[in-house]
């Protein structure tokens, strides 16, 4: 099994969250970027299919050179080899089209991402991949298992969950539950000292047009100071008469 | 030209949120001097979307489809969509319509923006405002191809009633192979589920241990609201994994949203900022989430939870 892992580099959970050039752009100063935790949880999913029935794990992002730490890191976890297609993620629709082209080129059989990245929320890039690429998909998914070209993975719905079945090829947009948080792998000495030595292959990007873009950016209005109130008569009583929500 | 309305149903009875969809549909149909056309798969009763402003409702029966699939549904939206001439498309932003709504988008060669809260600021560019960056900002995302599909983050517009004497038509669609199959569904049955919730009640190690529940659900029950907790609680096995809201737990979206014995890590917040109307109970007048919270009582749970619940069955029934 050929496994393409696609792996987005976003800003720390706890950075803080600033814009710059007239709030167009992304304020990366002083901003810690890392793995996408949704891409981390299919990561080690990844892993464990090349451990456990020998499958081959090769990660991709679509950024410019200032990601490879992040892809180094992938590596360092355990990723057999690594690809930088060389463009800016100008937008869902057109880092899709890119990731496309890997999978077709390089012959992958499972593609495995995150439900969504944390810096842009989209949710889109695997679903768009799956369609253009015509494999069968799932979003969300909260557990899996590979035989052959046969896969059975459970997803996320509302209240519950539902168990599928589908074949390879396939692309799985992964979350919290494709392996438990306290399974995550962390990178030890040895993986950091062999990820510098495995392939990180450069590609240019083939010619899309995005099909959004931002124009602005703007943060949400400054909360008002919380109301501490002494006891639970106030609080119902501001709950139903000036927040309505009871 | 028309505006085409995905309403969402699960078992024969449309979501709340295809009432929101519509009820937004209605008013994008309105800003681009165009129609509102309703799309309804195995759903509920027409007259029901009538009453949000759905003028035409396209009924979709397929009894190959009792449970949703991506691939189907997708491929059902966008064959109405070119029947209907439909330039924007508007899914919700739950679970399933983020998984179908980008096959849509590649389906019809649209751009697609997700978990948008608000009427496109301009139609031309059409520029939509969405959520960004974990709910700590908002992106105004202009969509620059002929046809497009619009992601509407739950709770964000709301539903607006809005009669019409609408009409309907049956519409026979192609099914694609499905790819994937339903195997098997498991729901907690009779309870208000946190997607759905107007109000949640989420606790967390403040609590103690899992024994001490029952009065959040007490709690949860007097107000119709659905449970949850923070990541620690679901990793200690004390709840399930399924309630554990925050980054890489279920988000929530609710109107309002009550914290109690939670200090408020910002994985947690970034769930939960969607949120309303946000109340804290906490011991530690410094726990972060007072910052982040509407209201708040200084105290112990095991003391104001019980009095709430006492106060708030009275409030109920008064």
């Amino acid at each position: 099994m050929k496994i393409l892992v696609c792996i987005s580099h976003v800003p720390d959970t706890t950075s803080k969250i600033n814009f710059t050039d007239n709030d167009t752009k992304f304020d990366t100063n002083g901003v810690q970027f890392v793995i996408n935790p949704y891409d981390e949880f299919s990561l080690t999913r990844a892993m464990w299919f090349k451990e456990k029935q020998g499958a081959t794990v090769t990660v991709v992002n679509v950024g410019n050179a200032t990601t490879e730490p992040t892809l180094r890191k992938a590596l360092a976890i355990g990723a057999d080899d690594a690809i930088r297609v060389n463009a800016e993620a100008t937008d869902g629709l057109f880092v899709a089209k890119q990731l496309a082209e890997i999978v077709k080129n390089g012959g992958f059989d499972l593609v495995l991402a995150g439900r969504e990245s944390i810096d842009y929320n989209g949710g889109m890039v695997p679903g768009m991949l799956a369609s253009l690429l015509d494999f069968n998909f799932v979003n969300g998914c909260v557990g899996m298992e590979v035989e052959g070209t046969n896969a059975s993975l459970s997803r996320e719905i509302d209240g519950g969950e539902e168990s599928l079945s589908t074949s390879l090829p396939l692309v799985v947009a992964g979350q919290k539950g494709i392996v438990e948080e306290k399974d995550l792998r962390i990178p030890n000495m040895r993986g950091i000292m062999m990820a510098r030595k495995k392939p990180l292959n450069v590609v240019e990007p083939v010619g899309v047009d995005a099909a959004t873009s931002t124009q602005s950016f703007e943060k949400p209005a400054p909360k008002g100071a919380v109301k501490l109130v002494d006891n639970v008569d106030d609080l119902i009583n501001l709950l139903h008469t000036e927040a309505k929500v009871i | 030209m028309s505006v085409l309305v995905f309403a969402d149903s699960s078992e024969g009875k449309f979501k709340k949120s295809a009432f929101e969809v519509v009820s937004y549909g209605k008013k994008v149909a309105e800003q681009l001097g165009s129609k509102v056309v309703t799309l309804s798969i195995n759903g509920g009763d027409a007259s029901e979307l009538y009453a949000y402003g759905a003028e035409k409702v396209i009924e979709v029966k397929e009894d190959s489809l009792s449970t949703f699939n991506a691939k189907a549904y997708a491929s059902i939206i966008q064959q109405t969509a070119d029947a209907q001439n439909s330039n924007v498309v508007i899914i919700d932003s739950s679970i399933d319509g983020l998984f179908v709504a980008p096959m849509v988008a590649v389906a019809l060669e649209a751009g697609y923006a997700s978990n948008v809260v608000a009427l496109p600021s301009s139609t031309e560019p059409f520029t939509v405002k969405r959520k960004a960056f974990s709910n700590k900002a908002f992106s105004n995302t202009v969509i620059s191809t002929d046809k497009k599909v619009i992601g509407l983050a739950k709770n964000s517009f709301g539903a607006h009633e809005n009669s019409v004497s609408g009409s309907t038509e049956s519409f026979s669609a192609t099914l694609p192979e499905l790819g994937v199959s339903s195997t098997s569904v498991e729901r907690a049955s009779g309870k208000v589920t946190i997607a759905d919730a107007d109000i949640v009640v989420s606790a967390g190690r403040g609590l103690k241990g899992p024994e001490n529940w029952g009065m959040i659900e007490e709690l949860a029950e007097v107000l119709g609201a659905a449970t949850a907790c923070s990541k620690p609680v679901s990793d200690l096995g004390w709840r399930p994994h399924g309630e554990h809201v925050g980054q890489t737990g279920k988000p929530v979206a609710s109107n309002l949203y009550i914290a109690i014995g939670i200090s408020g890590a910002i994985q947690h917040l970034a769930g939960i900022n969607a949120s309303k109307v946000k109340v804290v109970i906490n011991t530690d007048a410094d726990a972060p989430f007072f910052k982040a919270a509407d209201y708040g009582i200084v105290g112990d749970a095991f003391e104001v939870v019980p009095q709430l619940v006492e106060k708030l069955k009275a409030f109920k029934q008064s």
